[in-house]
């Protein structure tokens, strides 16, 4: 009866974790919705109706917090909360402190929804917020880590599960990126300047702003996969010694790769070169992983068919290979020539974001939500499927559109006339696209509603075909 | 010694760094602790499917 031992030993903390799993949803909601109003005021620009606080240039970085921030963040506490309780075998190190974390993110969301409208940034892409928004974030930033290692170091069984190694990865390099990227000399309360300037503040935010990429979106989300895939399959990872392998390569690979974000700039030729170098190796770990992902459902494809869940979870690591493969690409000089300031770039980050990000975590939440409120189940499995299909097409639709209108404006910004000025410059885009993900967030709110409201227990597992 | 130097020692230590852990991730030794830990996350499997609420867990031991 070792099982049942397993369930006594412990009373975990799943609070907090509904707390964050709900609101993934909610800011997943509130993110992406902004997505598809700046993408209509793209196509209709009457849409900012001369208000400031209204416009593109302030709505933007609302939208790429939002996601990132609010969506994808929450979604990785709430699932390294679960995860790291449910390997380590044991409760959460402090629970107020916990909470603490819950309601703290939720004020530094908060305040990014009102001051990046009212037009306060420090014009750092993906870290806008100005000085006293970025002391809270290491405030509770730091109160994460000592909540999660706190509760490694009390786990009561001997192995660190490699989930947590990649959850703990992502936190600790997160903390040293957010703190050394925002060293700012403050004006006033709302206004600081970088203490770093000219090339090497642009060296330091694109290190920042890559490894963001590399260890908020990737690393955290390689943790979460590493949990939910294995656990939702019902066996166990395709190489363990892969996954440490994987670990160990990708942390120290990503760290160089931020150079490729300033191809052809005032960066030394030697910098974007190694960085170009560093961006095409990463290749191998991304893939490693990748594979290590997928083929953990080896001799288990049949339950793709019956299980929308995993659907999205291995259709997620599909996108993960797709913009593993296109990102080392575009870092190459040649290709970044063709590709940089075009919609191509846009289209590779929400095949990542849209694609890998946003579809590991609703794969990870759909998991989560049954087993956080009692039931065995979602309310519904066909909704679920709904949502998995209008998500994906979304996906496709939004990436092959930005594809051929990106490779567009980088051919046509090649063209000079005769005078050596540009024969083309253009702003435009197409996107429907993103109201297809956004109606299937609204399904995934209505089924999870519907899940935390049955009755306990009501839910019972459905027969599964053979 | 100067930064070149400093930094090419540096690159090959990562470099023998890694190859340390590649041998030591498919040593025959790690093998059985990591085959354990692979299987770890199943081990509340019956806490997993059914209410896991703190209170249904203890009535469950009754």
């Amino acid at each position: 009866m070792s099982q049942t031992t397993v369930a006594s030993q412990t009373e975990y903390n799943y609070k907090v974790v509904r707390q964050f799993a709900i609101m993934t949803v909610i800011w997943g909601i509130v993110g992406m919705g902004a997505g598809v109003f700046i993408a209509a005021q793209l196509v209709w620009p009457a849409l900012n109706f001369d208000i400031p606080w209204l416009t593109y240039s302030r709505l933007r970085p609302l939208h790429t917090n939002a996601v990132i921030f609010a969506f994808g963040t929450s979604a990785l506490f709430a699932t390294s909360y679960y995860v790291v309780q449910r390997t380590c075998q044991t409760r959460l190190f402090s629970d107020k402190l916990a909470s603490f974390t819950f309601w703290g993110w939720q004020l530094i969301i908060l305040l990014a929804a009102i001051t990046l409208p009212l037009g306060f940034t420090s014009g750092k892409e993906y870290a806008e917020l100005e000085w006293p928004i970025d002391i809270l974030i290491t405030v509770v930033w730091v109160a994460y880590a000592v909540v999660f290692f706190g509760t490694l170091i009390k786990r009561k069984v001997s192995h660190i599960y490699v989930a947590n190694w990649f959850y703990g990865g992502f936190i600790i390099t997160v903390a040293v990126l957010h703190i050394v990227n925002s060293m700012a000399i403050p004006v006033s309360l709302t206004k600081s300047y970088s203490i770093y300037a000219g090339a090497v503040d642009a060296m330091v935010q694109w290190w920042y702003g890559h490894n963001a990429v590399g260890f908020l979106l990737t690393a955290g989300f390689l943790g979460m996969m590493y949990y939910f895939v294995p656990k939702q399959a019902g066996r166990p990872v395709y190489s363990y010694r892969l996954s440490v392998v994987h670990f160990w390569a990708l942390v120290s690979l990503y760290i160089w790769a931020g150079p490729h974000h300033l191809h052809y700039t005032a960066l030394p030729d030697w910098t974007q070169s190694l960085g170009m170098v560093m961006s095409v190796i990463l290749f191998v770990p991304s893939w490693g992983g990748m594979i290590n992902g997928i083929m953990t459902l080896s001799g288990a494809w049949h339950k793709l068919r019956h299980d929308p869940i995993l659907r999205f979870l291995v259709v997620s690591l599909s996108f993960y290979g797709m913009s593993t493969f296109e990102g080392p690409m575009m870092a190459i000089k040649s290709v970044n020539a063709l590709s940089h300031y075009t919609d191509w770039t846009v289209g590779h980050v929400h095949s990542g974001a849209l694609g890998w990000v946003a579809m590991v975590s609703i794969g990870a939440v759909y998991h989560l939500i049954p087993n956080l409120f009692g039931q065995a189940r979602m309310y519904s499995t066909k909704l679920i499927n709904t949502h998995f299909w209008l998500h994906t097409v979304g996906v496709v639709l939004y990436i092959v559109a930005m594809w051929i209108s990106g490779v567009m404006q980088g051919l046509m910004w090649r063209a000079v006339n005769s005078d050596g000025t540009l024969m083309y410059s253009f702003v435009q885009s197409l996107e429907a696209s993103c109201v297809f993900i956004v109606v299937g967030m609204f399904i995934m709110l209505y089924n999870v509603v519907k899940t935390v409201a049955a009755e306990k227990g009501a839910l019972q597992a459905e027969a599964q075909p053979a | 010694m100067d930064y070149g130097t400093f930094r090419g020692i540096f690159t090959l230590v990562l470099l023998v760094l890694f190859i340390a852990i590649v041998l030591w991730a498919y040593s025959k030794r790690s093998k059985k602790n990591f085959d354990e830990a692979a299987n770890a996350i199943f081990e509340d499997e019956n806490v997993h499917n059914n209410t896991v609420g703190e209170k249904e867990k203890k009535e469950s031991e009754k």
